[in-house]
């Protein structure tokens, strides 16, 4: 029986052949955990996308309290306004429907 | 790194695979494609505050400010996910 994991030339998919019941749950739960950690990150590129741009001026030598405080805000604040938004487009989409 | 990209990985020759080293491989892949992210989206932020109308070259101001906004924009990077962090636990403490 063949187990190994074979990259298919020219293309980016492995082909698993065996994989033991209790190994595949194993893997499900890392990758899991990896895409999870992934999502974070995605965000966190997100966040500085919007908030750089708010926040920092003039690079310095170090980022000055008042510029790490309007980054905190900025993350919290739109998060606030993502919920905001959503809760409210809820109402509008629930009234559109009456 | 040992076993590389394209090669048979996470089985000794005709054994199981194990989980644990195919991840190592995955993370790689991810840091790899996280570090080119980062360094695309570092290069736009710093381009855009250093550099006034392109000149023939980067001169020295250019060349400072651009050093100076990459160390700036990593910590901004820390503090941005610290803030993230915090306000998911926040969020789960709230559930």
């Amino acid at each position: 029986m063949r187990t190994h994991a074979r990259k298919k030339a020219g293309s980016s998919r492995w082909t698993m052949a065996e994989l033991g019941e209790a190994d595949e749950a194993e893997l499900q739960r890392l990758v899991a955990a990896e895409q999870q950690k992934a999502q974070f990150t995605a965000q966190v590129h997100h966040f500085m996308e919007l908030c750089w741009d708010k926040c920092v001026e003039k690079p310095g030598n170090r980022l000055d309290s008042r510029t790490e405080n309007c980054l905190s805000s900025c993350v919290d604040r739109f998060i606030d306004t993502t919920l905001a938004i959503t809760s409210r487009f809820a109402q509008i989409v629930q009234k559109g429907g009456q | 790194m040992e076993g590389g990209f394209g090669s048979d990985f996470g089985s000794s020759g005709g054994g199981k695979l194990d989980p644990g080293l195919i991840m190592e491989q995955v993370k790689v892949q991810i840091a790899v494609a996280n570090a080119q992210e980062l360094l695309q989206r570092m290069t736009d932020k710093c381009f855009r505050k250093c550099i006034g109308k392109p000149g023939g070259s980067l001169d020295n101001s250019e060349q400072k400010c651009i050093a100076m906004c990459m160390d700036r924009y990593m910590d901004a990077w820390n503090t941005v996910s610290r803030a993230y962090n915090s306000r998911l636990q926040r969020e789960r403490a709230n559930m």
